[in-house]
């Protein structure tokens, strides 16, 4: 930060105060009132489809289920037995797995996807819809064409392998690769949606900078590293938290993709797989929910975790 | 002025839009145009052209109960169910299984129907025994039995021919299974002779009756797997996977094996009647009754309509399941091929609706036939056995370990 800019944004700022307070004066006690009632219903909605099933899954974290809805208190049991389930620790090993290679992959991919696609190339809006076209089709639709895809009997990649004389895996049966399987259609699908957030933050980043650049006589490799990537540090920090989050919650693609009596479910299942089947299988829900608060309070730390690491890396100016 | 219009415009279509939520979930019957609308839940979309002729002929006598139909596939049916029935929120009508019934009476989701049936002179005679035994919980019979299936042998005669093997017969054994297995098998062309499918009913469990075994005790406090006759039958069963005769566990889950069968990978499979609409297609393709082991054994299960005990039209839901329960509806589900009618005498009909298929095996089968054991928590159990066995199938662990594992989970079930 130069010396010349710091009289600068105190001026901002003030000049935003008066702005502020002014603006507080001439407000209404009715403009507040007409200002609630326009979020009311989505905050109803909020409430009634979020807030307050998260209060229940937590008291219900401390019952047992029977069938159709009886349950009964039984305080801790719950989370006592999430402290000897293996089967619990080999699903935060299988997410874990997941979130190591799909989050840093696809967001260094989608980052690439972007920058590429902020140039000035024939055909750019063209791509962009192609990248974009995973995100606005069903989960479920790109999991039956990957499994298809798969197939180890008439799929096209163990095809495309065999006219190179290789006899192809089952790539969503054999336990040691179904995960990386997934993870593959995780990355393929997540690039579009990264994508567009990435590009809005890039078209962000003002001109002078490449222009200041270009007349020191920086190359491509210098001016993505020293210019674009600090630049771009706040939508990469939004991108990650959100991309973690939703990579914790991972369950329709192996739904999907691996099927109940699969060899390789043990070795894919997720922490929300587990989740359902216990909700919805064994209907086991009070556990079903113990698992859901567990997963919340990691993400919960994680997403802190993350909070406070983000000091060191992302530039806000 | 103009903004009051504004607002509460808003609000109430935000409200209609809630309740217009809730409104749909509920909507198990209303009465439109004097009509009373009925829901029928259900899981096998094959039969569906079956059903819908049932309701055409049942309106022709009750033009004034409409039948909306609710097609869930099986892998849901029974989540969706649990859902909808501690919500108050289940299709008036809909088809039970065995494996849940207990569970589902038990827990008054269900009407009981001996007094209606009674008040109507309503003969369950018309119905074989076993099936009557399924759906009596605590002496009420709760379910109108539709149909039965027991297992056959599927084979494709093209691969026998050409391997030179005789057709299967009822003379055949395990041995004779297993022999004819490995004269089918051909590498060079991706034929297995047969599937060793990992599925109880067409399954283990016949293998294990066959061996003189049992998989739930007769107090219901135990399981049989971790017994000699039951560990000797799952080891039969998987040794046609070991010996390379059928597709691997991993094979059959990444390509079903019925899919395998009917394109002409598999000579030989255990399957049910309910897949002659899709076999019957298929000429090369016939069926045979099962291999006998030690003893004939087979698995019987069929099928019942209940009516759920938060229907609001109980007395049109009653007709309903009078009218499937028919001799009349038996017939349609005979004529089209698509299951064994429970009615008693329909069940020729349904023979000769497909006379390119021996059927007469299914139908043979019901004389020596198991029923499949059904106790509270049978979901709970099938559940373990897919989790457990499936690692012994696909050789991860031994089976008398599988067994061990097995016998453990769940006799803790039933000790619930």
């Amino acid at each position: 930060m130069t010396l010349k800019e710091v009289p600068l944004q105190t001026e901002v700022k003030s000049a935003k105060r008066i702005k502020v307070s002014s603006l507080a004066k001439t407000r209404k006690r009715s403009d507040y009132f007409w200002a609630y009632l326009m979020i009311a219903p989505t905050m109803l909605g909020l409430f009634i489809f979020y807030l307050w099933p998260i209060v229940q899954n937590f008291y219900f974290s401390f019952t047992e289920w029977g069938a159709f809805g009886q349950y009964e208190w039984t305080g801790l049991d719950n989370y006592k037995r999430l402290l000897e389930d293996a089967t619990l620790l080999q699903a935060f090993k299988n997410t874990s797995i997941y979130i190591i290679f799909t989050v840093p992959i696809g967001i260094f991919l989608s980052i690439i996807v972007a920058v590429l696609l902020n140039q000035n190339i024939k055909g750019k809006s063209i791509y962009r819809t192609l990248y974009f076209l995973p995100v606005i089709t069903m989960p479920a639709a790109i999991a039956m064409v990957w499994k298809w895809l798969y197939n180890a009997d008439y799929g096209m990649f163990n095809y495309l392998l065999s006219l190179a004389g290789i006899d192809g895996p089952q790539w969503v049966s054999d336990p040691s690769i179904a995960l990386y399987s997934i993870i593959a259609v995780a990355i393929w699908s997540g690039i579009g949606y990264n994508m567009v957030i990435f590009l809005s933050g890039l078209q962000g980043i003002p001109k002078m900078y490449y222009e200041a650049a270009e007349i020191d006589g920086a190359g491509p490799v210098t001016v993505f590293f020293k210019i674009t990537l600090p630049l771009l540090s706040p939508v990469i920090f939004f991108v990650s938290i959100m991309s973690l989050i939703g990579a914790f919650q991972v369950f329709d693609l192996i739904f999907m993709m691996i099927g109940k009596s699969s060899t390789a479910l043990e070795s894919t299942q997720s922490i929300v797989y587990l989740f359902y089947q216990h909700a919805f299988v064994l209907n086991d829900k009070g556990y079903a929910a113990a698992i859901a608060v567990l997963l919340l309070a990691v993400i919960l730390i994680i997403t802190a975790i993350q909070m406070v690491l983000q000091k060191k890396w992302v530039h806000y100016d | 002025m103009k903004k009051w219009i504004i607002m509460l415009v808003t609000v109430v279509l935000g409200l209609i839009g809630l309740s217009g939520c809730s409104d749909s979930d509920a909507a198990s019957g209303g009465e439109k145009d004097g009509k009373v609308e009925i829901t029928y839940g259900f899981w096998d979309k094959k039969q569906v052209p079956a059903i819908e002729e049932i309701i055409k002929l049942f309106n022709e006598k009750y033009p004034d109960i409409k039948v909306k139909t609710e097609i869930t596939p099986y892998g849901q049916y029974f989540q969706k169910l649990e859902t909808a029935a501690t919500g108050g929120a289940l299709p008036d009508v809909l088809w039970m299984n065995g494996a849940h019934v207990v569970q589902y009476a038990e827990g008054k989701v269900i009407l009981p129907l001996s007094e209606m049936a009674e008040k109507d002179n309503y003969s369950l005679d018309n119905y074989p025994e076993s099936l009557i035994d399924l759906y009596t919980v605590d002496g009420d019979i709760y379910g109108i039995p539709k149909d039965y299936d027991t297992t056959g042998l599927w084979y494709n005669k093209k691969i026998f021919d050409e391997a030179g093997v005789s057709y299967p017969d009822e003379t055949w054994d395990w041995e004779k299974l297993k022999e004819a297995a490995k004269q089918l098998t051909d590498k060079e062309k991706g034929i297995w002779g047969y599937a060793a499918l990992m599925g109880n009913q067409g399954g283990y469990y016949d293998f294990i009756w066959q061996n003189d075994g049992y998989i739930i005790s007769k107090d219901s406090k135990s399981v049989g797997f971790d017994q000699p006759e039951a560990i000797e039958a799952l080891e039969y069963n998987v040794s046609f996977i070991k010996e390379g005769l059928s597709p691997t566990q991993a094979q059959m889950t990444e390509t079903a094996a019925s899919e395998l069968f009917s394109s002409g990978k598999i000579a030989m499979m255990f399957d049910g009647p309910w897949m002659v609409p899709e076999y019957k297609k298929n000429p090369d393709l016939d069926v045979a009754v099962v291999p006998q082991g030690k003893k004939r054994a087979v698995s019987i299960h069929g099928l019942s309509n209940v009516i759920s005990s938060n229907t609001k039209h109980k007395e049109e839901a009653w007709k309903f399941l009078q009218f499937l329960g028919s001799k009349e509806a038996a017939e349609v589900y005979a004529k089209t091929g698509t299951v064994i009618p429970a009615f008693n005498g329909t069940q020729d009909a349904w023979k000769e609706s497909v006379p390119n298929l021996n059927l007469q095996a299914f139908i043979d089968g019901a004389e020596y036939s198991v029923p499949l054991p059904s106790v509270e928590n049978t979901g709970e159990i099938w559940q373990y056995e897919t989790d457990v066995l499936k690692k012994a199938w696909s050789e991860e662990i031994s089976i008398e370990e599988a067994a061990e594992e097995l016998t453990k989970k769940a006799n803790e079930a039933l000790s619930k």
